[in-house]
């Protein structure tokens, strides 16, 4: 491969890989927090309000670290992927643009209230903050989606004299059927982080024995919530995602089950490592006929494999393709089953006493975060070797002028400075958890204008 | 509709000077002026609920020039590679300078950040001051309409140029200065007693500077790039914005030495929109010059989306600034005043 190319694509990977870690848990936060208030004004319950406000010290820290991580990916559109920029900028540029001003300057401005203006905007005021903030960051979620999924599906374009896209359906680009089933399952899987963020916490706090009131909220929130979500990240949104892929790059997905050879009565791989070389899967555990029943609702159905496609349409990488759609699928099926035993000892009453719970839950705190990073990465690495599927090549897109060692040395100014905010951001998280939610009651709140 | 989406891109561009600016001059006389940790904090007060809504305004200028004009966006961004590459740095070093000093009261940790915060505001301050003055000499753009400009090459402003040369740290330097003002008049209005006289002091200094500055770097563009020249001659209204730049400027030192620091902090942002109105004025239709060649310039032109897009962009994009300016009014209302100590934040 093209060395410019490689550094480029992984310039792009690692900040895009980095920035998402924080995201993730704002947007699977901000409706979690909008509970615990709403709860907290529905049986007038000060403990609920205290939970609301210890969460948005760890939303305020993990925003901010979203916000400087995520100044970069916007810019490196035209600095590291000019050519792609240039070809489709006139499509995509709608989306981006649509949610700096629609999504940013909602959330910015919402965001230093819901944070310092408490007392300013009194409890129902503040709640409408934090409904605000909610949705900026779902609406900013949204905009991302339809730019990802018109390079995964792109709809509403024509080409330009230029050879470049232009838009000609601005209604098919915003209502694109991908970016729905990608959004949902998108938004789903962020919930799901952060709910057992929460309840990871609150199980903390009770095997801790500090904090327990707080901890037992924490839990019963964050439980509920991930029974919920986990069960819609797999029906309906991972199945209608699913079907989107197999309807319309059926290649990607033989390469995400390492499917080899076409056949009918397909099975689902559960385990095995893909062997390229060879064709074949080592180690199989396999379920027979699942694959073709879970993509075409019938068990003897035929599934092209990768050997209906030429080998300069199959996706470059497709171990770790196939490796990163297997840790989803896996983990999010492990999370279905923790939600369900914690829901049900919850709803006996046992929950907040039953201590391998607790440590289960108290210790899934990573893996949502390496689900949906490897959710991400088989959407990515599913769509190559296109850019735009289909139609642009990710060696045509990026900027041919910007040499590998100009890359290489941003790169590592990345590397270096991400180190330096992982750091910080640990640090402050783990001072505001053991610090716990704050007790006292609150002041009353103070005439405008006066802080 | 390419000019209408100048004018919009350009309006775009104002704002977030205007807006960042103070906040941005805030940070480069944040060391100087605030003396004691409480002085520092009011600074911060000052600008922390506002800095980050402002900063938006890059992102969506920047969105708005991506969708609007695709090619003159890929082409900029990736000619200017290293140092958008270093400001984005810079942005997010402040940005954590501003949002995480307060979490620690430790000295070590407040003094880290305070560096932080002061360093890269003066830097942001003189890395656009400088972006904009490559615009308007230009960048060896070729006729694929790319370009790479190395940081530096001999600070002469030849055919072979980096992004500084001699002209650019000129602008830049301007910018600062401008900006230490304007940033310094925000903080007046923002607070009282010692700190607010210390500020004023400050922007009171700066204004000869500013004045000598405007002057020379007038005199520079003209002859760095006779063409600046053009538009005004075929269009005299244009001589109307030198006139509205230095009326601005004696506004303000009436202002500051009347101690009218609202009028002295609007003269100022007056004064940074006419410099830029002066330059886009200037420039139109070209967006990029090209120093080697005339004819290879970018102009919104040849670097603008199709007539679709620019069209349905209209209505969602006066949708959402109406909506924008609606949260900003109740955002700024409800921190309006003189910054006080107690409470939450900061």
């Amino acid at each position: 491969m093209d060395s410019a190319l490689l550094v480029h694509r992984i310039h792009f990977a690692f900040t895009i890989t980095f920035h998402y870690l924080f995201p993730q848990l704002t947007m699977g936060l901000a409706p979690l927090i909008v509970v615990l208030k709403t709860l907290g004004l529905r049986h007038n319950d000060e403990a609920y309000h205290q939970a609301a406000r210890f969460w948005a010290k760890i939303f305020g820290i993990n925003f901010l670290l979203g916000v400087v991580t995520g100044i970069p990916m916007e810019f490196q559109f035209g600095t590291n992927w000019s050519h792609f920029s240039r070809y489709a900028g006139g499509i995509i540029g709608q989306t981006l643009a649509m949610e700096g001003m629609f999504a940013f300057f909602l959330e910015s401005a919402f965001l230093g209230l819901f944070l310092y203006g408490e007392k300013r905007l009194g409890p129902r005021g503040h709640w409408w903050s934090a409904v605000a903030v909610f949705l900026g960051s779902w609406l900013s979620g949204y905009f991302i989606i339809a730019t990802d999924a018109w390079m995964q599906h792109p709809v509403g374009y024509a080409k330009a004299a230029d050879g470049s896209l232009q838009l000609t359906s601005f209604w098919q680009l915003v209502f694109n059927p991908w970016a729905w089933w990608q959004y949902a399952h998108n938004m789903s899987g962020a919930v799901i982080t952060g709910s057992i963020v929460m309840a990871s916490v609150g199980a903390f706090y009770l095997l801790w024995g500090k904090f327990e009131a707080h901890g037992r909220i924490f839990l019963r929130v964050g439980v509920i919530a991930g029974l919920i979500f986990s069960v819609l990240q797999l029906f309906p949104t991972g199945d209608g995602q699913g079907r989107m892929i197999a309807l319309n790059q059926p290649v990607t997905l033989a390469a995400m089950e390492a499917l080899f050879v076409g056949q009918s009565g397909a099975p689902l791989i559960i385990l095995g490592q893909p062997n390229v070389a060879d064709r074949k899967i080592d180690n199989p555990l396999e379920v027979p006929n699942a694959l073709s029943f879970l993509t075409y609702r019938e068990w003897a159905a035929n599934v092209k494999g990768l050997d209906s496609f030429p080998q300069d349409l199959w996706p470059q990488n497709i171990a770790l393709l196939y490796y990163s759609y297997h840790i989803m699928v896996g983990l999010g099926t492990i999370f279905i089953a923790i939600m369900v035993v914690a829901a049900f000892l919850l709803w006996r009453g046992k929950l907040f006493s039953t201590h391998w719970m607790l440590w289960i839950l108290l210790l899934a705190l990573p893996f949502p975060y390496i689900a949906n990073t490897a959710g991400w990465m088989t959407a990515e690495l599913g769509r190559q070797p296109w850019l735009v599927y289909g139609l642009m090549r990710t060696a045509d897109g990026y900027s041919k002028l910007v040499s590998a060692g100009n890359g290489m040395f941003t790169l590592l100014g990345f590397f270096g400075m991400y180190t330096v905010l992982g750091i910080l951001f640990l640090f402050l998280v783990r001072r505001e958890i053991e610090h716990g939610p704050d007790s006292e009651p609150f002041s009353q709140p103070l005439p405008a204008g006066k802080l | 509709m390419e000019t209408l989406w100048f004018m919009i891109v350009a309006v775009m561009v104002a704002a977030y000077v205007v807006l960042d600016g103070f906040d941005l001059g805030a940070g480069a006389i944040y060391l100087g002026a605030g003396k004691t940790s409480d002085e520092r904090r009011r600074i911060l007060r000052a600008i922390g609920p506002v800095w980050d809504g402002n900063e938006v305004w890059l992102l969506s200028a920047g969105g708005t020039l991506y969708f609007a004009f695709p090619l003159l966006y890929a082409s900029s961004f990736s000619g200017f590679y290293l140092p958008l590459m270093m400001v984005l740095w810079l942005l997010m070093l402040r940005g954590i300078g501003i949002e995480l000093r307060a979490h620690l009261e430790n000295p070590v940790w407040l003094g880290f950040f305070d560096l932080i915060f002061c360093v890269s505001s003066i830097l942001l301050a003189i890395f656009f001051g400088a972006a904009l003055g490559n615009v308007v000499r230009g960048v060896p753009l070729g006729a694929d309409g790319y370009f790479f400009e190395p940081l530096w090459t001999n600070f002469r402003a030849g055919a072979n140029t980096g992004i500084l040369d001699w002209y650019t740290v000129l602008t830049g330097v301007i910018a600062l200065v401008t900006l230490t003002a304007h940033g310094s008049l925000y903080i007046a209005v923002k607070t009282e007693n010692e700190l607010n006289q210390r500020v004023r002091n400050v922007a009171q200094w700066a204004w000869p500077v500013q004045l000598v500055l405007t002057i020379i770097g007038l005199v520079a563009t003209i002859y760095i790039r006779p063409a600046v020249l053009d538009n005004y001659k075929q269009h005299a209204i244009g001589y109307l914005i030198p006139v509205v730049v230095f009326g601005s400027l004696g506004a303000m030192i009436y202002a500051i030495r009347k101690g009218q620091d609202k009028l002295a902090f609007v003269s100022s942002a007056i004064y940074i929109i006419g410099m830029l109105v002066g330059a886009a004025f200037a420039l139109y239709p070209v967006v990029l010059p090209s120093s080697s060649n005339p004819a290879y310039n970018l102009t919104i032109y040849n670097t603008a989306a199709g007539h679709h897009g620019l069209t349905v962009g209209i209505t969602w994009w006066i949708i959402s600034l109406v909506l924008a300016l609606g949260y900003f009014t109740f955002l700024f209302r409800m921190f309006r005043g003189k910054v006080r100590l107690e409470g939450e934040g900061y």
